[in-house]
């Protein structure tokens, strides 16, 4: 089985995010990257289904040099070999222009089924798996919790609100991973030695063959609101004398219940 | 020209979802200010009568693609449908709401448009006679005004957000053929949760339990809570990491991103990944024992105490409130 898995390299969720002064982007000084945790899911499930069923699998990233150590993290997990897709052209992609430069790396090797996370939590948008699946002519199964795969057949498991679906698919296939799939597993030591011999394609969009067109953009990265300074209920010292109270402030400052 | 503001109405078991009408009201206002006018794509089995409804937000023409293959959803049939419809019509502006539903379906129909989108937007506006969409970045850490420059401009409108606004049309029915081929997905089975049980995404109050309830029979005092609030219960990573939770109640960056109006956090220190998921919440209560919990930094009402006793105390207090 000939497995893809598409992995991005974000902040660390402990990172503190600062816009830069003039809004163009955020402050990346100081952060840790890590790969995205829903990617994590993906390299697993990958990895898992390589242990069923042999094959390969390959990750695919789009970014900057530094993206090297998130392949590398994939490798050292177990993966055989990389794609990376490093073009100043892609750095501000958006969803679109991303899945674009993946399907074209995806096409030029053979693939029984694609992961990605569901989304990554940096620009939270959460779209590249399922337009990689269009453009590759191709279904997709989003948010999935459970997966498994017999023959050409695949089911998976997605929550939606108040309920699970257990939707019916088959192969070639984009899978998006979320929590609850699997547990990702740690690279082991020898894992970390071997990954570092592992071959890594590098491409460029020029040579993927793509225009690299985002079709959105972040006009202006913003602060959150600031919310106004909380009141610490004091009312009397016992725990019923400021429950009473915050029922009180809820029901008649708020106006929430 | 790309003329039209037009939504994706979300409907499930033959009802419309509160989303579709904060998507028609949102709709409404943005094709006002362009002087245009509001559609609507509705795509199901048996669900013309549904039209109407959507009328009474403000939609002057509702796309009806009507197919037992279009029920219940699946993303390709029902983005085929939708690209059919927007192909055809040619749109300026499509919304879709980001609920479970419709971020997959969103998602699959930028990939089918050939265009760009907003994902889980908190405001839209109209700046230059363009979309201007408003969204948080980071689980909220930072926001981004998105420009969309693809046709349609896209956007997906978090739930329990937008305002909900009457304005009575009559609500033309378009009845499209939906175009399906053979199909590649279906649904073998929907397991549907307990009744009653509110989804966090979705929910307008919130009770959250963290670290502080100390283990899954503590959450006990916060299902009571929540049953007299008509409350959502929801968890920190801590709470469901331990296996206290199921992870579809994680709040936080790898959990759900919410906006309640009213988030009470119980035992929770306020890791900033939770705050990032919860923070655009409209006023936020945290109860926690350790007055240094950085959770206090974004409460609105502190309660610095034992949860164990607050908590039941409080549930007692609302109760009175409400009889």
């Amino acid at each position: 089985m000939n497995i893809v898995v598409c992995v991005k390299q974000v902040p660390d969720t402990e990172a503190q995010i600062k816009v830069k002064g003039d809004g163009s982007g955020i402050e990346e000084g100081g952060i840790k990257w890590v790969m995205n945790p829903y990617d994590e899911y993906g390299v697993e499930e990958a990895l898992r289904l390589k242990e069923k069923f042999g094959g390969e699998v390959t990750v695919v990233c789009v970014g900057p040099a530094r993206t090297m150590e998130t392949i590398r993290t994939a490798l050292a997990m177990g993966a055989d070999k990389g794609i990376q897709i490093d073009d100043p052209a892609l750095y501000n992609a958006d969803a679109y222009a991303t899945a674009t430069a993946l399907a074209a790396a995806v096409k030029s090797a053979p693939y029984d089924i694609i992961f990605c996370g569901q989304r990554a939590i940096d620009d939270d948008s959460g779209q590249v798996g399922s337009i990689l699946a269009e453009l590759l002519g191709i279904p997709s199964v989003t948010f999935a919790t459970k997966l498994e795969i017999d023959g050409q057949k695949v089911k998976a498991v997605r929550p939606i609100e108040g309920a699970q679906l257990v939707i019916e698919t088959s192969l070639p296939c984009v899978i998006t991973a979320t929590k609850g799939l699997n547990e990702p597993r740690y690279a082991s030591l020898p894992g970390i030695m071997k990954a570092k011999k592992k071959p890594v394609d590098m491409k460029t969009a020029a040579a993927l063959g793509v225009a690299a067109e985002s079709k959105s953009k972040v006009a202006k990265f913003t602060p959150p609101p600031a919310r106004p300074p909380g009141k610490i209920i004091c009312a009397d010292d016992t725990p019923e004398g400021k429950a009473a109270e915050l029922a009180k402030l809820l029901r008649e400052e708020a106006k929430v219940i | 020209m790309a003329k039209g503001v037009w939504i994706v109405a979300e409907q499930r078991d033959g009802a419309l979802r509160k989303v579709s009408f904060e998507l028609a009201s949102t709709a409404r206002k943005l094709a006002d200010q362009l002087g245009e006018e509001v559609g609507a794509v509705l795509c199901g089995a048996g669900i013309e009568a549904l039209a109407a409804e959507l009328g009474k937000y403000g939609v002057d023409k509702v796309f009806v693609a009507d197919s037992p293959a279009l029920e219940p959803y699946t993303t390709d049939a029902h983005a085929t449908a939708v690209a059919k419809a927007v192909k055809e019509n040619d749109p300026s502006i499509l919304l879709v709401g980001a609920s479970a539903q419709g971020k997959d379906l969103s998602a699959a129909l930028v990939g089918k448009l050939a265009t760009g989108m907003a994902t889980d937007c908190t405001d839209v506006k109209i700046a230059d006679g363009k979309l201007l969409a408003v969204r948080p970045m980071y689980a909220g850490k930072c926001f981004g005004e998105v420009v969309v420059t693809g046709t349609p401009q896209m956007a997906s409108l978090r739930p329990n957000v937008f305002t909900i606004v009457e304005s009575a049309k009559a609500a033309a029915i378009v009845k499209f053929d939906a175009g399906l081929g053979e199909p590649k997905t279906k649904v073998l089975e929907v397991q549907k949760e307990a009744a009653g049980k509110i989804d966090v995404a979705e929910a307008n109050v919130i009770v959250s339990g963290g670290r502080g309830v100390k283990g899954p029979e503590g959450f006990g005092i916060l299902e009571e809570l929540a049953a007299v609030l008509g409350a959502a219960v929801g968890a920190s990573r801590a709470a469901v990491d331990a296996g206290w939770r199921a992870q579809i109640d994680q709040v936080g960056q790898t959990g759900k991103v919410v906006s309640p109006n009213l988030y009470i956090a119980c035992g929770i220190s306020g890791a900033i990944q939770h705050l990032a998921g919860m923070s655009s919440s409209k006023y936020i209560v945290a109860v926690n024992k350790d007055a240094e919990a950085p959770i206090f930094a974004r409460a609105d009402y502190g309660v610095v105490d034992d949860l164990f006793k607050v908590v039941p105390a409080f549930t007692g207090e609302v109760k009175k409130l409400l009889a």
